[in-house]
């Protein structure tokens, strides 16, 4: 029963049986010729594309303790404890004016899966991919980085690469870019102005 | 014979069974950190690097100290004494297979007379280990590639028995030695056939890949094998190991004409050595190259192919002696 089906796969396929068996030893012999594809890891430091996903870093400086990067976390891996401080009004008359401080800031990198949306909705650059990934721990209580681990990832952040070739511009530099507005009529919202001439930055 | 002669001829004695002992601790190993190599490589890897510092030299050195420490279980089905015991059936041929091998006139450890038929008798004693271990661990798995493992050495034996036969009879000798001294370059092309049968049954009589259907690891765990642990499993690791040096030792022997060569008169044995590393190099080869066979076509294989080319390869040289004497 078996001999009528046994020829038909050697008829349907380019050579039968002793050249296939040839070219397996063939195809051995020339990748033991050839440069193995090992990366000898530990000893040689992978080359990691830009944009490696490895560990997030914390500008402390840019948090407003605004809270979205914890609520839009899908694993809930992101603490933050803040408080406000106020202070007093720097001109005589003047309000006094409210602060966050930020008192806590840790990610729980036993729970993060990597999935970089703090980093996108942050609307103040205060989180960052650092490509770094050599921070395993023995206890993985110890993979609950406080802020100032956090911190320390900020040095190993890369630069941005650079944009492609005809790339649209980026939103930051058109918007300075832009002509001022022209005030549609002075009548129309004259309280506007001395409205917003009283900024903290402005006077600081 | 005075006291002093048996004194000498004891220590000889020591002195030869040390011998073979040393080599048959060694170039197992050796054929074993080669295959690591060769196969890592053949796979675009680069396999063991650490052990021992350059490219992973002490890598089976390790493994063999892993071994040692690891638990001795025998299973509590298992018929003990055989149990424990087959290991030992299982190397040991080996160990006096390689006693009688030639590597020159003058290197060998004990030169029998009729020393092809006491090789290929005493190497089909191992697998009577692989039986033992299959039938005593009293699992289906083992039993199930002990079976395998026996239906195989049957049907490759006649055909590496008729190979070898062939080879007897065209140099007259059933001695490894005589064979070897009538050797001439011209065998290569008369006793290709037989060859190359000799070969396939080699493998096959290893369990080597692609003929390792009672090891298949996908079906049968790893066949006899699968209730062994530590050292006892090392001991058929290392029996394979030194089933490839006989089996290439002997190749080199029979159809490669063993130490004749080039310079022969000063290296003499190193050429047996570098012919039979050749080859172990080539049964390695096969098994990163080939997939496994199924075990009809092993069967269908040894029967319609290697036997009918063993016997066409005896007749051809039956006649070729008789016209040519």
């Amino acid at each position: 029963m078996s001999e009528p089906v046994k020829p038909q796969p050697s008829k349907r396929s380019s050579g039968g049986a002793v050249p296939g068996i040839l070219k397996g030893l063939a195809t051995t012999a020339r990748t033991l010729a050839r440069p193995t594809h090992t990366a000898e890891y530990p000893d040689v430091a992978p080359h990691l594309p830009p944009r490696s996903r490895g560990v997030i870093a914390l500008l402390e400086e840019n948090c407003t303790s605004c809270m979205l990067c914890a609520r839009e976390c899908p694993d809930w891996c992101i603490y933050i404890d803040s408080h406000k401080e106020t202070i007093p009004a720097t001109t005589p008359g003047g309000r006094d004016r409210q602060r966050n401080v930020l008192d806590r800031f840790a990610i729980d990198f036993s729970l993060c899966m990597y999935c970089g949306i703090c980093i996108e909705v942050c609307p103040f650059d205060a989180l960052h991919w650092s490509p770094e990934f050599e921070y395993s721990e023995l206890d993985i209580r110890d993979l609950l980085h406080e802020k100032d681990r956090l911190g320390q990832w900020m040095p190993t952040v890369p630069p941005p690469p650079a944009l492609d070739e005809h790339a649209a511009e980026p939103a930051e530099i058109a918007a300075t870019n832009k002509p001022a507005r022209a005030a549609r009529t002075p009548a129309a919202r004259p309280a506007r102005p001395t409205r917003v001439t009283p900024a903290p930055e402005a006077e600081a | 014979m005075g006291p002093a002669v048996t004194g000498t001829d004891a220590l000889e004695v020591v002195l030869r069974a040390v011998a073979v002992l040393a080599a048959f601790l060694v170039l197992p190993l050796l054929v074993g950190q080669t295959e690591h190599k060769v196969m890592a490589h053949m796979q675009g890897r680069l396999g063991p690097m650490y052990a021992g510092g350059f490219h992973g030299w002490a890598q089976l050195v390790a493994d063999g100290v892993k071994f040692v420490q690891k638990e001795d279980i025998t299973p509590a089905a298992a018929d003990r004494g055989v149990f424990r015991f087959a290991p030992a059936v299982a190397l040991v041929p080996y160990l006096v297979a390689m006693a009688v091998i030639p590597l020159s006139p003058d290197v060998v450890a004990a030169d029998a007379p009729a020393s092809a038929v006491l090789v290929l008798a005493v190497t089909a004693v191992g697998i009577l280990g692989t039986l033992m271990a299959g039938w005593a661990s009293a699992n289906k798995y083992s039993l199930l590639g002990a079976m395998r493992a026996a239906a195989q050495l049957l049907s490759y034996e006649l055909p590496m028995v008729l190979a070898v036969a062939s080879v007897c009879l065209a140099a007259g000798s059933l001695s490894l030695t005589g064979i070897a001294h009538a050797w001439s370059p011209w065998w290569l092309l008369w006793q290709l056939p037989g060859a190359v049968v000799f070969l396939v049954s080699a493998v096959a009589e290893l369990q080597r890949p692609p003929f390792d259907m009672p090891v298949a690891d996908s079906e049968i765990v790893f066949g006899a094998y699968t209730e062994y642990t530590g050292l006892r499993f090392a001991f058929f690791l290392l029996s394979e190991y030194a089933g490839i040096v006989v089996m290439s030792l002997l190749f080199a022997v029979l159809y490669l004409g063993g130490w004749q060569g080039p310079f022969s008169d000063q290296l003499g044995w190193v050429w047996t050595v570098v012919k039979g590393f050749c080859i172990a190099v080539v049964v390695i080869w096969l098994r990163v190259a080939w997939p496994r066979l199924r075990e009809d076509q092993l069967q269908r294989l040894a029967w319609l192919v290697l036997v009918p080319l063993a016997l066409a390869q005896l007749a051809l040289t039956g006649v070729w002696v008789v016209a040519s004497a």
